[in-house]
């Protein structure tokens, strides 16, 4: 059966915390890293990508549009 | 697989809306304007209006917006942006006119402008962010502050007997002539948003095919002004601001 595999590329120096990303993933792909961008936020990381399934819903939710999300079908 | 096969760009389902410059955005974190913006930057971009669409900037957070959505801007006096809007689309007919207000800008100072600009049925979108508050100027009671919300101008909470009641400016707008569509929406979840920028797209394409005035409310949370975590505001909001501030289309005449 074909499966969804996706990933994420965050835009670090945009990113600002918020942290809805967080709660919107329903893979619990995101989390919050222990580091700050230039600007002193803490910003968004993939940390479980394995299981990123590209539904978009991290990017939608972004209010400052740091997160690129990809989505390839892949054959098992 | 190769995380390098999926990150390629014709796999990218999601990004930043290609009309979004990269400004680093002045918004608090979580700032509901965010999605609000990249909703508009979004619908011009689908509709291929990039070239022709004005929009008109409040006094307000939203103030910058010039900055961030790469089309035309002009920035208005505090609560004059539905005039401004006015004159430019009379000029300019065939161009895309909106004006991106919050409730202070809209529903205090620009009460008069607003009321008149939707009843002269101007075709023009009135994009109005309410989160209740005046954020900018540090969380003050605002028209829409709801009863008992505390802010830092009514610190035991606002009580109708000293500060009057709520304004649903919404309500006002789908009971005057001129408007031919009237929606409450909000940008809280993925549903939400899409839903959002479906209705977002119907009023910009009725003032572009001459229907009348169209406005567009996005219940919004103000988290740093309500003292609360981005996450925690939006909680907030959906048990305190949707009974009061019901979603939905108020007005739609569109189809007519």
């Amino acid at each position: 059966m074909a499966k969804m595999k996706g990933a994420i590329e965050v835009n670090t120096e945009r990113c600002k915390g918020c942290s809805l990303c967080i709660i919107a993933c329903p893979q619990k792909v995101i989390a919050l890293a222990n580091k700050v961008n230039l600007h002193g936020y803490p910003y968004v990381e993939a940390v479980n990508e394995e299981a990123c399934v590209g539904c978009a819903s991290c990017g939608i939710v972004c209010p400052d549009g740091c997160i690129t999300v990809y989505r390839k079908k892949v054959e098992e | 697989m190769d995380r390098n096969q999926i990150v390629q760009p014709e796999n990218i389902v999601c990004k930043k809306p290609t009309l979004m410059n990269d400004n680093n955005m002045h918004y608090c974190p979580g700032c509901s304007h965010g999605v609000v913006h990249k909703l508009v930057a979004e619908v011009i971009e689908e509709m291929g209006m990039a070239d022709k669409a004005v929009g008109v900037s409040p006094v307000g957070c939203a103030v910058f917006a010039y900055n961030y959505i790469d089309i035309d801007w002009q920035e208005a006096a505090h609560g004059r942006a539905p005039a401004l809007a006015t004159g430019i689309k009379r000029t300019w007919p065939d161009r895309l006119v909106f004006t991106y207000q919050g409730d202070g800008d809209l529903a205090c100072i620009g009460t008069c402008e607003t009321i008149h600009a939707l009843n002269r049925g101007e075709n023009i979108v009135i994009i109005f962010v309410n989160n209740a508050i005046y954020g900018m100027t540090g969380g003050q009671m605002a028209p829409t502050t709801l009863i008992g919300q505390k802010t830092s101008t009514c610190p035991y909470g606002r009580d109708p007997e000293i500060h009057g009641y709520p304004l649903k400016m919404a309500d006002i707008a789908a009971q005057l002539e001129g408007t031919c569509y009237v929606t409450r929406q909000s940008v809280e979840s993925v549903a939400s948003i899409l839903k959002a920028k479906k209705a977002l797209r119907k009023a910009f394409e009725a003032s572009m095919a001459g229907k009348g005035s169209s406005l567009v409310e996005f219940v919004s949370t103000c988290n740093s002004g309500w003292k609360l975590t981005p996450a925690k505001a939006n909680e907030w909001m959906k048990e305190n601001m949707f009974p009061f501030y019901p979603k939905g289309d108020l007005k739609d005449t569109t189809d007519k």
